[in-house]
């Protein structure tokens, strides 16, 4: 992909982006983003961007979302030196622990902070997406506590594999509605979601949980995660003494990995995506987007899209539900043109064998979407010894248990 | 007289004759891709202009029957490429101009110049694409005006008077108006306010409007030709033709013939 753009356009870009000037008016990362939607939903956007501007930056909505990431959310996570990783690997390890926020992941501060807007804009009721179930719960968390009404679009397929979460946002007040068009998973739970949005445009607000989709949703999501960068910059200085050499971060959507990386675009850090490599390189066997897909619009973003020569959009496989997906966000898209961040994949296997390491050696059950980041920086430990590694840890593997206690049990080493 | 221009003449001629253009939609090879050309002629010869959908893995602003037929088609090999062909081998049998409705992917897979030049030889006069709004259309625009071809716009009840006005003006062919705040197939019935904002839609265009969405039985038709110009149909046609029924009688019954 480095060969979209001539090397001093790409630096030109790149400075935009580390800059903080990106998207520009119409949406746009570079090339990529933009606004792509049904004409019903045009003057729906057009009202979320005017709400996004006058809202998110304003010292009064700031202090609200603050004071519920301190109160609510329980920020901010901790960051963990991870003693026995970092011998078995020999590097220097540590790790943002998103898995303490609220509800177990970092889609909890995208949640909140949207649900805090949906408020403020007059919003009569809520609907998401989900794949893995966690952006579910957080909405539906994030809607009890602002006083929202929530209805969750969950393909059938995940509905399965994450059965603990569909049950938490039940309990948390909020309706789960089953998508069984389409891949019946995110994907297809997405353009549900969005044809639930058109019937309904000025009373609805459609809380979208990763970085994809039409402009102001990238941004507005890079924005209310890039927390987690802020913070773990701030803590690596403090706690460790120094920043990190490289940062990994799993990439599905990308809410998670732009969150991080975002705030760390500026330093000399090397920066590292890691997609779902599934079982294997062929079409439909990951949801490693960047690494074998095209340019293409889906959902609403001019993106890198797994898609065939017709520009159909392939199914994904991934064992983690919140990587399967056909898209990524856009910004991600420019930042690997740029060549910015390397987006690489790990399999399943070896992303459950990482798993079961952090478990065995640090005590942390990890999602099976964050295994992706570790599995990745394991192998680039080994081959770079003696760096210090920082790995975002997007979320905990409680709600994982369903695919893992299918699994043989595993005799630690 | 270019392409566009057939579409809103075909639609024109219709409405001078004392009733309302009939755009029946299909999905392209459905159910059976080696009845498509079958079908097409079948609904050319009620239709005064023909859509058909391209078939799209996301169909993000189409209900449970077209995502189906959509779906369907897919799975049996139907693409843009396979629909050319067919058009192409049928050159000059077909009795009604056709524009292609298209989610905007496929056509960017495609190439827009490419697909301009064989949308106007295979008898296509112009694209409705649901997920293209006005603002990021430059240059598929550009590419399908270069050959005389439409780009169609959708107006919603949804949508500002300020920004009517620009999409009338910009559409061309017709303009599409979509009848109800949702996606297609649906079975509410029409909306009763729907005169009001008919006749301005019409009122802000050179070209005439066609209505769409949720017109399903004769009534739907005659209510929305007393203010628009045309009558679009498309789930309740897709229903007709997953039953294995002739498309045909139905139409004709729509038209109230």
């Amino acid at each position: 992909m480095s060969t979209l753009f001539a090397a001093d356009e790409a630096e030109l870009l790149l400075d935009a982006a580390i800059k903080g000037n990106m998207p520009d008016d119409r949406g746009r990362f570079g090339p990529f983003g933009g606004r792509y939607v049904p004409e019903t939903l045009v003057p729906a956007f057009d009202r979320l961007e005017a709400g996004v501007k006058e809202h998110l930056h304003d010292p009064a909505f700031q202090a609200e979302f603050q004071k519920e990431l301190r109160e609510w959310v329980g920020r901010p996570t901790a960051l963990t030196f991870a003693p026995q990783l970092s011998k078995a690997w020999g590097a220097e390890v540590w790790i943002k622990r998103e898995d303490l926020a609220h509800t177990g992941a970092h889609k909890i501060n995208n949640a909140i902070g949207q649900a805090l807007l949906a408020k403020r804009l007059g919003a009569k009721r809520v609907i998401a997406e989900t794949g893995a179930g966690q952006h579910g719960v957080a909405s539906a968390a994030a809607c009890a506590r602002v006083g929202l009404s929530c209805s969750v679009y969950m393909g059938a397929v995940d509905m399965e594999r994450q059965a603990p979460n569909v049950d938490r946002i039940r309990r948390l007040g909020a309706e789960v509605v089953a998508v069984e068009t389409g891949d019946k998973t995110l994907r297809a739970a997405i353009d549900e979601a969005m044809r639930e949005w058109v019937t309904d445009p000025d009373g609805i607000y459609y809380l979208l949980g990763s970085a994809v989709g039409a402009h102001p949703y990238p941004y507005l999501v890079r924005e209310l995660q890039s927390v987690i960068g802020q913070e773990a910059r701030q803590q690596m200085l403090d706690q460790a003494g120094g920043l990190p050499d490289v940062a990994f971060a799993c990439v599905g959507g990308g809410s998670n990995a732009i969150g991080l990386f975002h705030p760390l675009l500026g330093d000399d850090i090397e920066l590292i995506g890691v997609e779902a490599g599934g079982t294997g390189d062929g079409l439909g066997q990951n949801a490693a987007t960047l690494a074998t897909g095209t340019p293409g619009v889906l959902q609403g973003s001019y993106t890198i899209i797994l898609q065939d020569d017709d520009g159909q959009v392939q199914e994904t496989h991934s064992i983690s539900a919140g990587l399967d997906y056909s898209g990524v966000g856009p910004e991600h898209a420019l930042l690997q043109a740029t060549g910015r961040v390397k987006y690489i994949s790990a399999r399943d296997d070896e992303a459950l064998e990482a798993l079961e390491e952090l478990c065995a050696t640090e005590g942390i059950l990890t999602a099976l979407e964050t295994a992706h980041a570790y599995a990745a920086a394991r192998d680039y430990a080994k081959q770079n010894p003696g760096k210090r590694i920082l790995i975002g840890n997007s979320g905990r593997g409680d709600k994982d248990m369903p695919t893992l206690t299918k699994l043989p049990a595993r005799i630690r080493s | 007289m270019s392409a566009h221009e057939r579409l809103s003449a075909a639609i024109s001629a219709a409405k001078e004759s004392g009733r309302p253009a009939l755009v029946p939609f299909i999905t392209a090879g459905y159910p059976e891709p080696k009845d498509f050309i079958a079908t097409l002629k079948d609904v050319a010869s009620v239709g005064d202009v023909v859509e058909l959908g391209i078939p799209f893995s996301d169909p993000m602003a189409d209900g449970m029957t077209i995502q189906r037929s959509s779906f369907i088609a897919l799975q049996k090999g139907v693409s843009l490429k396979w629909i050319f062909d067919q058009l192409d081998s049928a050159k000059g049998e077909i009795d009604a101009p056709l524009v292609m409705m298209s989610y905007l992917n496929p056509l960017l897979a495609f190439g827009y110049d490419a697909l301009a030049e064989r949308a106007l030889a295979a008898g296509v006069c112009g694209f409705i694409v649901p997920d293209l709004p006005f603002e990021e259309s430059d240059d598929i625009r550009a590419a399908l005006e270069a050959k005389g071809l439409g780009l169609i716009q959708l107006v919603t009840p949804a949508t500002p008077e300020a920004r009517l006005r620009t999409l009338c003006e910009a559409s061309r062919g017709f303009v599409y108006a979509v009848t109800i705040t949702g996606i297609t197939g649906g079975d509410a019935g029409l909306p009763a306010d729907l005169t009001n904002y008919l006749d301005k839609v019409a009122s802000f265009s050179d070209i005439p409007v066609c209505a769409g969405f949720g017109i399903r039985v004769p009534e739907d038709v005659a209510a929305v030709g007393k203010h628009a110009a045309g009558a679009i149909v498309g789930s309740a046609l897709v229903e007709v033709l997953e039953r294995s029924e002739d498309p045909k009688p139905f139409l004709k019954a729509l038209l109230g013939s």
